[in-house]
């Protein structure tokens, strides 16, 4: 056995086990039974969602004029709309539509916000402030009304619907991406891969985001449900998604006419929007808590 | 002090500018236009009405003089109530949405605030809880959804309050419970946070050494020090009392602005959404801006530069 040097042995100099902070917030997630809850309740909604087509007993399309507003029985277990449609064949393809809209607005959300907030943060100076008047400008809008307006514009189609809700709700993500970033730029592994020739791109890319994730993730996982409101307020309305797609939104809407007659049609749906943006704020909290100790 | 004023006011201007801009080039951009009816205009009294309302101008034109009017507070004439300026039509909803919104923020600060110091000042006990309960939950269920399920409890069910509506008192119950509910819940949370951090300081047990009564601590050193953060909540509620009263009013037919709004939007009636967004944007900035200032005036340790 070769001689300690400076009394570190062989042992000391291989690489300990740390626990990483991936596994650690894992572990304090997996202890928050609140979190956990929600955790599975969107889980299920993403399978629901996935499956809708599986699951759902009858076509959320089909119109049956010989079973119109028919009470929740054996054949139909939410009973049927105004046009003999199937309401958990809607309710089920709703679900579809909601996380749709809930993941590919984040997806709109990060790929404006990260860029953006990136660049005013790692660039500073008159970039930054350019930037940042910008996202502060995009921010004063009141919210809801610019998503209104954008709607009614690019109409129709759902994409145009993501693509509404994306280009208002992005300056959180931008705002929080800039921050993490100013905070991170000045420390030394950034130093360290900038005195080994990294360019800004790959400093961004490779050291500041990723380090940058834990704040990232916890914002868009509180964006979702705010998406899936804002579409669901939408629909409400009757600028959101068009029929005969069966969102939760146009549901409340078609059936509030005859709630005193049908409270079931509308009750379902609402409760439905409830249960997801419950499930996803607790989720969003506990995966706070669990990356931000410090935070509690 | 002033000059921090100032110069947040000078900063509204570009912002209220480019929405104009923005929200102008949109409505333009929305196909359809306000002469849009089931029955189609002949082309000579779509030409005559879009000279009257000088639709006719090249649109940076139009734009230019939409700007011109308003800073006189002109916002111009509403293409589908065609008697009425829009100013006159937002100054007649806005007493309702204004009530709605009052009311609503009241509501948001007493059940907030009370719920939140009560909560920290007993914590672990059931009150604690509740409080929890309410804002960890609540926070997140949205005020239209909260509507309707009251509606399907209080109207369908107990039959004891009217599905929506304006202009007695029992019409206000659930429009308000529902546009506070969010707000209150944030507030409840973020106050019971605060209080419970300032209970912690080495001041506060500084105050019981001294033998100074348990009401003067609470009210004087704790409640005092545990606003502030509550405080700079306040500008982003306010914002969404205002631009939650949309739903809300339509859900309840109560004729405020953003039922006139989403009316607008459908009639494509220009005049009135350029109106009610500028209006709208300019009410939360001014309320951001307040906020902000009484921040300073509550908490001296900030300086404004």
């Amino acid at each position: 056995m070769p001689r300690p040097i400076n009394g570190i042995t062989e042992a000391d100099r291989l690489p300990r086990r740390h626990p990483s902070l991936w596994r650690d917030a894992g572990r304090r997630l997996l202890r928050n039974r609140l979190a956990m809850a929600g955790g599975i309740i969107v889980l299920a909604m993403v399978l629901i969602a996935l499956l809708a087509d599986v699951l759902s007993p009858y076509d959320p399309i089909k119109q049956n004029y010989n079973a119109i507003l028919e009470a929740p029985s054996l054949r139909h277990l939410v009973g049927t709309d105004a046009l003999g449609r199937d309401a958990l064949s809607r309710l089920v393809h709703g679900a579809r539509t909601s996380m749709t809209v809930g993941i590919f607005t984040q997806l709109i959300v990060l790929a404006i916000g990260l860029p953006l907030g990136a660049l005013a943060g790692y660039g500073g100076g008159r970039t930054d402030n350019l930037l940042m008047r910008f996202t502060d400008i995009v921010y004063a809008f009141p919210e809801l009304l610019m998503v209104i307006l954008l709607q009614t514009i690019f109409g129709g189609s759902i994409y145009m619907l993501f693509l509404a809700i994306g280009l208002v709700a992005w300056t959180n993500v931008a705002r929080l991406t800039r921050g993490q970033i100013l905070s991170l730029k000045e420390r030394e592994f950034v130093l360290a891969a900038r005195a080994m020739g990294a360019t800004g791109a790959v400093i961004i890319w490779r050291h500041l985001l990723p380090n940058s994730l834990g704040p990232i993730i916890v914002t868009v996982t509180f964006g979702v449900p705010r998406a899936i409101f804002l579409e669901a307020a939408l629909s409400y309305i009757g600028i959101g998604v068009k029929p005969p797609t069966p969102s939760w939104g146009t549901m409340v809407q078609d059936g509030y006419g005859a709630i005193f007659s049908f409270p079931h049609l509308v009750a379902f749906p609402a409760l439905a929007i409830a249960l997801v943006m419950l499930a996803f704020t607790f989720l969003g909290d506990g995966l706070r808590d669990a990356l931000d100790p410090r935070g509690r | 002090m002033s000059q921090y004023i100032l110069r947040r006011l000078l900063w509204l201007i570009p912002v209220l500018l480019t929405l104009s801009f923005i929200t102008f080039a949109l409505m333009h951009l929305v196909p359809g236009g306000p002469w849009d009816r089931e029955k189609q205009l002949p082309p000579a009294v779509v030409e005559n009405l879009n000279r009257k309302y000088g639709l006719d101008r090249p649109v940076w034109l139009q734009y230019l003089s939409f700007v011109a009017n308003t800073l006189r507070g002109d916002l111009g004439i509403s293409y589908v109530h065609q008697d009425r300026s829009v100013t006159d039509i937002i100054l007649n909803a806005l007493p309702i949405t204004a009530t709605l919104g009052l009311l609503a923020l009241i509501l948001t600060v007493a059940l907030g605030l009370s719920l939140g110091t009560a909560a920290a000042f007993h914590q672990n006990s059931w009150l604690d809880y509740i409080c929890v309960f309410y804002a960890t939950s609540f926070a997140s269920i949205p005020g239209f959804v909260l509507g309707i399920l009251m509606v399907i409890i209080f109207s369908v069910t107990l039959h004891l309050l009217p599905t929506g509506g304006w202009g007695t008192p029992e019409k206000l119950i659930m429009p308000v419970i529902a546009l506070a509910s969010i707000p209150a819940a944030v507030l409840a949370r973020v106050t019971r946070a605060s209080t419970l951090e300032v209970l912690h300081q080495d001041y506060i047990r500084t105050a019981h050494a001294k033998g100074l009564s348990q009401h003067i601590i609470l009210y004087r050193h704790t409640l005092k020090n545990a606003l502030i953060p509550v405080l700079t909540l306040l500008g982003p509620e306010v914002a969404y009392l205002v631009s939650g009263s949309f739903i809300i009013e339509n859900l309840f037919s109560i004729p405020g602005m953003g039922r006139l709004f989403v009316q607008g939007v459908f009639a494509r009636d220009y005049g009135l959404i350029m109106g009610t967004v500028l209006f709208y944007a300019f009410v939360v900035a001014v309320a951001n801006l307040v906020i902000d200032v009484l921040y300073g005036v509550v908490d001296p340790r900030i300086r404004y530069d």
